[in-house]
């Protein structure tokens, strides 16, 4: 442990320093003329304890003193795979699933609005992966597509009075336009380009909605869009129906969940089909793909209007709960967000996304007092997760090496 | 000459990631000599040169530069301490002038005065860069290049230089005038010279002594003149 | 034609900065292939100090005695901390990913710039900075055109950074070293380069402009905010990929290019949809002539 400590302190307190040398000039020179380090050194030592505490799990877990946890915990999660073997997978959907659906249930007003958050990104997440994680392509405007669906359903509904059900394909539809026009130009483009067009489309759409006042009516966003309206059989006389507006939040949960089960299905479908072979085969050596007779092209704008479709249809939902639009919930920080759940999750990997979703909707609600810190502590997660564990808390069970890693 | 190598391996391993290029390479390197090691592609004749220049990281074995531990020392110190390496294929900075290139050579020394006439050295040696000495690295041909990086080498003054494939893709006219460079450099200036070839029978004629490396492993360790004639290796390298 | 002289030259101004911040954009990418997304907050750090800074001066009652000196040593301690922040970033967030993919690091440097411009937020609040407004207010006027004196200052002082910058990379040891290192690292170290006091420098050197051109939009616009280094940012990037990534003469005219359309754009086309021009320029050009007007070829090679 010594030695393994050894190793790395010398880095740390330069660290360290450097730190606070960073915060002084933010926290300690003031407009009076006064220069004070006490707020510096306080932020600072909190930051110390706090990576401190790391730095020593850390050695500890580099030297083996941890053992006496690790082995233990090696142990129950070994005992716990067996069990998950014992019954077959199934079992456990099915229990996840019973959750899902009592869930509402005892969680209360605020728990199921939460929930429904959760859900909802869970389709955001994955439709994300579909370009992220099987074909391969770095997509930071992603949250334009959610943007699109949720305003094809506001505009639809609130001018011509369309409902849901009828919107819901238009919304997937114009999403899935968007997703083409977005992805025709910029296919051609090495990956870290891609990365900073599919930003500034991204921004573009954004900055359209924000001043179209004819439109969208620019800032102030549109109001009074109908939630879900669904028939329900009645029968009393014979067979009616009766128009049902899904205003209370327990019963749209149960529409997210309906989504997001949707989702889960329709990507592991995708993922293990002809086509997601043809996007993994792109995402690990687009060359070989092509020469092997896979349309690159093709596929590859087929991944980006299929995450689009994901996204269009999610934002409708969005919209049909919130029953207000607004540019303002489709910034590029939402984007950012996105993509740290499927990086945190395990790009490519179902269960880590819902994981990911889980970890970054559900966590910042349990410590809300500490919400102003919540996008540094992503950034932080994102940094820290490239270092110590690029593939994700669950990684992907089929993800190799890209080509152009090795040679260099 | 004195009697302890300038430049020493004792079982080296090496390799990248899982593949191990390097299974326990041995060799010694005399003061003012010139040495071959030779062996069939792949063998780990490159590997070795980039591991003693610490570009390959050693996993196992020492190598010892002036009787010093050096398998730590990071690749950039290595030419400050006077081992300087003519990697494969060159490698010349294609964006950069020929001239600035030979001043990249001497990058870590401080003497601009001794750094001027090293260049106009160079000049003498390879007329043609001299004429070209304008003119982007990438825009010269093999065999200029070859000269080029020879040049550069040289101006890190080096104590040992390490060649790799000084032939590889070279006319034969261009190759001998290499060769003579190489043994010219090495009588003249004294510089120990460790030179990795395929072309088994240019690099022999030239060395005092030679290696031969199959699969990471030196399996032949001779006098360049005995080399020659060894059957086994007329047979393996030299094409009987 | 008064406008369009007037919109020249708030063009230059405009476009002279964002010149500043794509050559820290194009320097890192042409030493380690890496998009520097955190380069953005580079360049508000950049400001917030330089604030912060002069507001200490007036504090301490030196700027109306020497604004000169004041102003002067506002942009050394900027700059100096911006190359501080930048040397420590690349070494906790990159450094380690330079083996890894493209993908690893580039997210890396997203969540970097992410946490960065939170933590301005988090240590400066979240509202605008103002900046001291009375420097510079004078103004030369030639009939309908006017130029302040604060224009002058800017598009001298991005100059004078501009030529000493080509200096240092086209005349100096140091600068062919970097050139050296973003051609061929391998090579590099042979000649006794180490390419980590290389990157290290390229950074510092990105940053201490991009923190130069945080002062300057600062002075110009009268305030800073933690979350404006992102359209700039990206706008930059749009000038740096416009000159052909890599190429730093090449970043300079592209980075006036953008501001001179973003300017044009906004007077002559729509003011609301100024910030779209550079992104539709960046996308333009990426797919006419994915080099830039002035780039090398570069191997075809994906994240």
């Amino acid at each position: 442990m010594i030695h393994e400590f050894k190793k790395v302190w010398k880095q740390y307190t330069i660290g360290m320093l450097w730190l606070l040398g960073l915060l002084w000039p933010m926290l300690g020179i003031h407009p009076d003329g006064t220069l004070t380090f006490q707020k510096t050194v306080t932020v600072w030592s909190y930051l110390l304890a706090g990576s401190l505490v790391c730095l020593m799990i850390y050695v500890m877990k580099a030297s083996g003193s941890l053992r006496f946890i690790s082995t233990p915990l090696s142990r129950t999660t070994e005992g716990l795979k067996s069990a998950t073997a014992a019954f077959p997978s199934w079992v456990w959907i099915m229990i996840v699933l019973g959750f899902a659906l009592i869930y509402p249930q005892f969680a209360g007003r605020y728990g199921t609005d939460v929930a429904i958050n959760v859900l909802l990104y869970i389709c955001l997440g994955l439709g994300l992966n579909v370009v992220v994680g099987l074909a391969g392509m770095l997509d930071l405007g992603y949250i334009a597509f959610y943007g699109v669906g949720a305003y094809t359903y506001a505009l639809f509904n609130v001018t011509y009075g369309l409902a849901f059900w009828v919107c819901l394909p238009l919304s997937a539809f114009f999403a899935c336009i968007a997703g083409c026009i977005v992805g025709y130009p910029t296919l051609r483009m090495r990956g870290d380009y891609l990365a900073i067009v599919t930003l500034g489309f991204g921004e573009i759409i954004r900055i359209i909605l924000n001043n179209w006042m004819s439109l969208t009516n620019g800032p102030n966003g549109i109001l009074g869009i109908s939630p879900i309206g669904i028939y329900i059989p009645i029968f009393e006389n014979g067979l009616t129906f009766e128009h049902f507006w899904v205003k209370k939040l327990e019963f749209f949960y149960y529409f997210a969940l309906g989504l997001a089960i949707f989702a889960v299905i329709a990507v592991r479908r995708l993922n293990f089909s002809r086509v997601g072979r043809a996007w993994e085969s792109i995402r690990e050596d687009e060359t070989a793909a092509e020469l092997m007779g896979v349309n690159t092209f093709i596929y590859k704008l087929l991944a980006y209007a299929m995450g689009a479709i994901f996204a269009g249809v999610a934002g409708a939902f969005f919209a049909a709960r919130m029953k207000f639009v607004s540019p303002e919930s489709f910034t590029f920080l939402e984007s950012a967000m996105v993509l740290c759940m499927v990086v945190l999750g395990g790009m490519g990997s179902i269960p880590g996304i819902i994981l990911g979703v889980i970890a970054l909707i559900a966590l910042p609600e349990v410590f809300r007092e500490l919400q102003s810190y919540r996008m540094l502590v992503f950034g932080a997660t994102m940094i820290i997760m490239m270092l110590f564990r690029p593939s994700g808390l669950i990684p992907a069970k089929r993800m190799g090496t890209r080509s152009e890693e090795k040679e260099s | 000459m004195s009697d302890q190598p300038i430049l020493e391996l004792k079982n080296v391993h090496s390799g990248y990631g899982s593949i191990k290029a390097l299974k326990g390479i041995s060799l010694k390197v005399m003061p003012g000599e010139i040495v071959a090691i030779i062996g069939a592609n792949g063998a780990g004749k490159s590997t070795t040169l980039m591991t003693i220049c610490g570009i390959v990281p050693v996993e196992k074995g020492e190598i010892y530069y002036q009787g010093k531990l050096i398998n730590r020392v990071s690749p950039e110190k290595l030419p400050t301490m006077g081992l300087c390496q003519v990697p494969e294929g060159r490698r010349i900075f294609p964006r950069l002038s020929v001239e600035e290139n030979l001043i990249l050579g001497a990058f870590h020394r401080e003497d601009k005065d001794q750094i001027a006439k090293d260049i106009r050295h160079s000049y003498e040696l390879f007329p043609i860069l001299g004429e070209r000495s304008r003119q982007h690295g990438g825009t010269l041909s093999g065999g200029e290049q070859q000269m080029l990086a020879i040049a550069r080498a040289l101006m890190t003054k080096p104590k040992v230089l390490l060649l790799d494939e000084p032939s590889l893709g070279l006319a034969p006219i261009i190759i001998q005038q290499i060769f003579k460079i190489i043994a010219d450099i090495n009588r003249e200036e004294g510089t120990t010279i460790l030179l990795v070839e395929q072309n088994a029978n240019l690099a022999l004629q030239a060395a005092s002594r030679g290696y031969v490396v199959e699969t990471g492993e030196i399996t032949l360790e001779d006098k360049a003149s005995s080399l020659l004639t060894n059957p086994k290796i007329r047979e393996a390298y030299l094409g009987e | 034609m008064e406008y369009f002289i007037q919109q020249l030259i708030n063009g230059i101004t405009l476009g002279g900065m964002y010149a500043l911040i794509a050559l820290g954009y194009t320097m890192v990418y042409g030493v380690i292939q890496l998009i520097n997304f955190a380069h953005g907050e580079f360049f508000a750090a950049g400001g917030y100090v330089g604030a912060i800074a002069l507001a200490y001066f007036a504090g301490v009652g030196y700027m109306d005695s020497h604004p000169v000196i004041c102003l002067t040593a506002s942009f050394l301690i900027a700059m100096a901390y911006c190359a501080y922040l930048a040397v420590g970033v690349e070494k906790i967030a990159y450094k380690p990913l330079r083996k890894n993919s493209r993908l690893a690091a580039l997210l890396s440097a997203l969540g970097m710039s992410i946490f960065l411009s939170n933590g301005m937020m988090l240590t400066q609040g979240v509202y605008d900075k103002v900046y001291p407004g009375e420097l510079f207010q004078g103004r030369f006027d030639f009939g309908m055109i006017s130029i302040s004196y604060l224009q002058i200052m800017i598009v001298s002082l991005t100059a004078i950074l501009l030529v000493s910058l080509n200096l240092l990379v086209f005349k100096t040891k140091i600068g062919m070293a970097m050139r050296a290192t973003a051609q061929d690292k391998t090579m590099s170290a042979l000649v006794a380069i180490g390419s980590n006091r290389i990157i290290s420098l390229t950074f510092a050197i990105g940053a201490g402009l991009a923190a130069a051109a945080g002062i300057m939009y600062g002075l110009y616009y009268g305030s800073v905010k933690y979350d404006m280094g992102f359209i700039p940012g990206i706008k930059a990037f749009s000038a740096a990929v416009l000159g052909g990534i890599g190429n730093i003469t090449g970043a300079m005219i592209g980075g006036l290019i953008i501001g001179m359309v973003e300017i044009f754009g906004a007077g002559y086309i729509s003011g609301e949809y100024k910030d779209v021009f550079a992104f539709i320029i960046l996308i333009g050009v990426l797919y006419f002539k994915p080099n830039g007007i002035m780039g090398e070829n570069i191997d075809d090679t994906r994240v």
